[in-house]
Order: structure tokens, then C-alpha cells, then sequence
């Protein structure tokens, strides 16, 4: 642990999240076998590799979903893996979006954008309204504020809940294999949405299949397998000049 | 108690059984999901009781020896009395009634209660309002009431006051335990039924939980507690003439009394007991088929 960080003297041009030798198990099943990773302020990465390799995982545990049992997880320079964290207002800075969207069903999706500004933030509901009706205009939602979760298509319910996650103003962005429930006609509302708030500077880390959305829009791409990291590297290099043979194979499968 | 959940019952293979194998399949996995069992009360039912009543009454109606009102005139005699009590004093079936509204009331807040507690983090809170749900839940009814007639005073005595305490108000909490029990096991069913992508998401909002559970998870409880709530309802409602064996002047109590009041005629007997079923069965049906209407309703919304 060479990272000395802590939460009072962190600038931006330290790793906005900087993950060091990190290891997870769940019972005897160790997912997590040391893994380290430095992103950026304004950095969109993505994280590739097979089923049951790690990766959600590792997301999940950059707001606190799963806890981790040795290593160090800094998140603008505060530390994950601490006892005494206080959760929620990690959760404040890191906005999540997950595989199943997870809307509230008994809500509209107007609601559910606002509702946690407004009762987590305790922010002014009039100006969280008129922000929750931008971002449903940011994600191309117009004329749906009033519609409910069972009333929109996947690609719809999943752009509501990245508007949800916005709403928060947080610093990351987690996305956890966002497009893997959807229609393959409906994946690139989502991806483009993606790629917006990439191109807007927001701080991105992706759990994905989409190898051609990695190809465009990422800085950095990470292969893990069985709970390393097997390689990393620019787009270009990691698609055209793959060194490891692990990382060979999968691509030779995908693409 | 995942264990005990995630068991699935299977078809059976006893030969007898096997015409309505496939039915006792689906209603027993309804069952378990919501934690109750259910009431499925059809049409069939009211042509069989019928059917059965007449049937009785024209057996007595032969039987009655010259002189004597026959049985269906002895019912019309005795109907207000059975239904209303002597002179309005909201006695008889009625009796039962408030009985059933008082018990599922609090029944429910008391059964609302612990099952939040059954859901609750801390586990001497979770393993103590179990123990409290498996005991009432499995104590059978009329042991309860026994129990509670004879614990409770007839009054109780605060020294500048004496409160009355009549027996129809100590079968009220005789009959709430049980209640409280199982809509308490409602609760738990309906609160782990819900996918736990909701509470991740809640929690990745930074919703606390205390704010998670009140306005993420119960508001979508509610919906699937009201038909097994309505279901618990009519148990209860048809489980009131229990009482009758502690002197409480309900519906049965009252036939007894209007049967004596007849000679103790036998032919008559059958003939009462058959009316009062057809009179709970009028009462218990539309309600329990409106809480399987419900039931479709939401269960196509979501």
C-alpha cells in the first residue's frame, strides 16, 4: 500500500479511485485474487472478461455493496475497506446502474429520479424536479416522466435509472453489465447515453460485453480472468496486440 | 428457516390422490409463498349447503309429529334472534361479526408489528418475534381462547375505577393471537418476496434503511399482503363460533339456546346447524372470492 492519500488532501490529479491488491472471497471461493487499478477524474474504463471472472464483483465493491477482505479500495482519496466508513455518504459519490435496472416499480420514472435527492440529499423538491426533467431530456426520455417501470421497454427503464444515478451529482459512475438484460435493438440507446456522459467528462467504470462500445469509448480496457487482472491497456494495443494467450482466446471468441 | 422456504413440495404419488395431484401442486406452492394457507371457496359450495339444508329440513319436515311447527317456520321464527339477538342488543351472528372486525384489528397492527420485526437486522429481535410468530401460529385456536378466558379477570380493578371485562372482549384477544401470528408471517413472506435488486438499488442511492423500508419495500408489500390479509380474514370470521364453548352469546350459543327453547326436538337439530353454515358461507364468499380478484389484478401488474 504505497498510497498514502486521505480524505483532506486529495486533488484531482490523484486516481479518483485507486484499487490496490484487492481480494474477495465468499467463503472458500476467493473471486478477487489481488487486484490493483488506477482510474482517473474523466477516465471511462471497462472491464472485460468471462462469466464468473471477478468483475462485477469488483465493482460492487467500490460503493461498499460487497466488502472485501484485504487490500484498499480509495475513493477520492477516502478508504473503502475501513470499519468505521460511513456508507451512505460514499454512496453520494458513486452512482451505480446495475444489470437489472432495479427501478421502484411503484413509482414513476419522474419520481424515481427525484426521489432520492429528495429525501436522501434533502435537496428542494422544485429544483430537483426541474433537474430530474433534464436529465430526462439528457437521456431521451421526453414524454415518459409520468409513465411507470412495467410501462417501458428495457433499453427505456435502463436509461431511466442511469437519469436516477445523475440525479445524485455523483463523482464515479459504476455501470455493471448494463446492456446484458436488453434487446440487442434497444442496447445502443444505452450505450450512446453511455457514451454522452463519457464525452462529458464524467467518470466512468464499465462492466461490459460491448467490445466495439470498449473499442470507442474507452481509455483503458482491463481483461481479468479468474480473479486477476491478465492484461490492460489502451484500446488499440489491447484489441489489435493482445499479449497473453487468455486474453487471445476470449477475443478470438467474441470478435 | 431458508431451508424450510426454499422447499418444494412435489406431486404426489399416492394413487388416490393423484386426480387432483396437479391442483395440490400449485396451491401448495401459492401457499408457501405467501406464507398462509388459502380459503377457496366456490359456488359448488353453496349449491352443496343448499342442497344439503333442504334435504334435511325435508326429512324433519315429515318427521314432525301433528301439533308441532315444522322446521322451516321454526327457523323464520327464530331468524331475527339468531342474526340480531333479542331486541337489537347486537347478539348472535352479529356478535360474531364484531368479534371478527375487533380481532383482525388487532390482529393486524399487533401482527404488522412483529412481522417488521421478524425482518429486522438485530438478531436477538429477529430470533425473538420468530419465536413469538411460531407459537401463536402453531398453538391451536381454542387452546388460546381457553388460556386467555381464564387469565383474564372478569374486571379489572384500577382502584378509582372497575373495568368490566366481558367475555366477548377476552375472545377479541383470544382470537388476535393467532391472527397476529400469521398476518405476521405475511409480512415476513411479502418483505423477502421482493427481488433484492431492490434494496441494492435503494442502497446504492444512500438510502438508509429505515427510508429503504418505508417507502421503497413495504409500499410494494402492500400489495401482495391484502389478499392473504383478506384470506386471514375469513378464517377468522368463520372461526368465531369457537367461542361459543365459553358462554359468549354469538351465533352457535344462540342456537343451542333457540333449539332448547323447541323442545330439543332432533329432527330440528341438523336442520339449525345447516342454516347458520349456509348464513357464514353468504357472508365469507363474495369476500374471499374479491381478495382472488385482487389477486389477478395485481398480479398481472407486476
Amino acid at each position: 500500500m504505497n498510497n498514502v492519500a486521505t480524505d483532506t488532501n486529495w486533488t484531482p490529479d490523484q486516481p479518483m479511485v485507486s484499487i490496490r491488491e484487492v481480494h474477495k472471497s465468499f467463503g472458500d471461493l476467493e473471486v478477487l485474487k489481488g487486484v490493483s487499478m488506477d482510474i482517473m477524474k474523466g477516465e471511462c474504463i471497462c472491464i472485460i472478461g468471462p462469466s464468473g471472472s471477478g468483475k462485477s464483483t469488483l465493482i460492487r465493491c467500490v460503493n461498499a455493496l460487497n466488502d472485501i477482505q484485504s487490500g484498499s479500495i480509495l475513493v477520492e482519496g477516502q478508504e473503502v475497506n475501513d470499519p468505521e466508513l460511513d456508507k451512505l455518504e460514499l454512496r453520494k459519490k458513486v452512482g451505480m446502474v446495475f444489470q437489472q435496472y432495479n427501478l421502484f416499480p411503484h413509482k414513476s420514472a419522474l419520481e424515481n429520479i427525484m426521489m432520492a435527492p429528495v429525501n436522501v440529499l434533502k435537496q428542494d423538491e422544485k429544483e430537483v424536479e426541474e433537474r430530474a426533467r433534464m436529465l430526462i431530456k439528457k437521456v431521451r426520455l421526453e414524454g415518459k416522466e409520468n409513465s411507470y417501470p412495467g410501462e417501458l421497454s428495457g433499453g427505456q427503464q435502463q436509461r431511466v435509472a442511469i437519469a436516477r444515478s445523475l440525479a445524485m451529482t455523483p463523482d464515479v459512475m459504476l455501470f455493471d453489465e448494463v446492456t446484458a438484460a436488453l434487446d440487442p435493438e434497444t442496447v445502443k440507446e444505452v450505450l450512446v447515453t453511455i457514451q454522452d456522459l463519457a464525452e462529458e467528462g464524467m467518470t466512468c467504470i464499465l462492466v461490459t460485453h460491448e467490445m466495439g462500445f470498449a473499442r470507442e469509448v474507452a481509455n483503458h480496457i482491463y481483461f481479468t480472468d479468474r480473479g486477476v487482472i491478465v492484461e490492460d491497456g489502451s484500446p488499440a494495443n489491447f484489441f489489435d496486440d493482445a499479449k497473453d494467450p487468455r486474453t487471445k482466446e476470449f477475443l478470438s471468441q467474441i470478435l | 428457516m431458508q431451508n424450510r422456504n426454499s422447499f418444494k413440495p412435489v406431486a404426489t404419488n399416492l394413487p388416490v390422490l393423484l386426480p387432483i395431484a396437479e391442483t395440490a401442486k400449485r396451491n401448495a406452492l401459492l401457499e408457501r409463498h405467501e406464507g398462509t394457507f388459502r380459503l377457496n371457496l366456490t359456488r359448488s359450495h353453496l349449491i352443496g349447503l343448499i342442497g344439503i339444508f333442504l334435504v334435511l329440513g325435508g326429512t324433519a319436515e315429515a318427521a314432525t309429529p301433528a301439533g308441532m311447527i315444522g322446521p322451516f317456520e321454526a327457523i323464520f321464527k327464530w331468524m331475527g334472534f339468531l342474526l340480531w339477538g333479542p331486541e337489537g342488543t347486537l347478539k348472535g351472528f352479529s356478535l360474531n361479526l364484531i368479534i371478527s372486525f375487533f380481532s383482525m384489528l388487532v390482529g393486524t397492527v399487533a401482527g404488522v408489528t412483529l412481522g417488521l420485526m421478524q425482518v429486522s437486522l438485530l438478531a436477538p429481535v429477529r430470533s425473538g418475534s420468530w419465536f413469538v410468530t411460531q407459537f401463536f401460529r402453531n398453538s391451536p385456536w381454542l387452546v388460546l381462547l381457553f388460556t386467555i378466558m381464564f387469565l383474564f379477570p372478569y374486571e379489572i380493578d384500577l382502584g378509582f375505577v372497575v373495568i368490566p371485562v366481558p367475555d366477548w372482549i377476552k375472545a377479541v384477544i383470544g382470537f388476535s393471537l393467532p391472527v397476529m401470528a400469521n398476518i405476521s408471517e405475511v409480512v415476513r413472506g411479502a418483505v423477502r418476496s421482493l427481488p433484492s435488486g431492490q434494496w441494492e438499488s435503494a442502497e446504492s442511492l444512500a438510502f438508509n434503511r429505515r427510508q429503504t423500508m418505508w417507502m421503497i419495500i413495504l409500499p410494494q408489500c402492500v400489495k401482495r399482503m391484502i389478499p392473504p390479509w383478506i384470506n386471514w380474514y375469513c378464517i377468522l370470521a368463520m372461526a368465531t363460533p369457537l367461542c361459543s364453548i365459553m358462554g359468549v352469546e354469538e351465533a352457535v350459543s344462540f342456537t343451542t339456546q333457540a333449539l332448547n327453547a323447541e323442545g330439543d326436538r332432533p329432527e330440528l337439530i341438523p336442520v339449525f346447524y345447516s342454516f347458520l353454515m349456509i348464513i357464514f358461507f353468504v357472508y365469507t364468499y363474495p369476500i374471499a372470492r374479491w381478495s382472488i380478484r385482487l389477486e389477478k389484478k395485481f398480479a398481472v401488474k407486476t
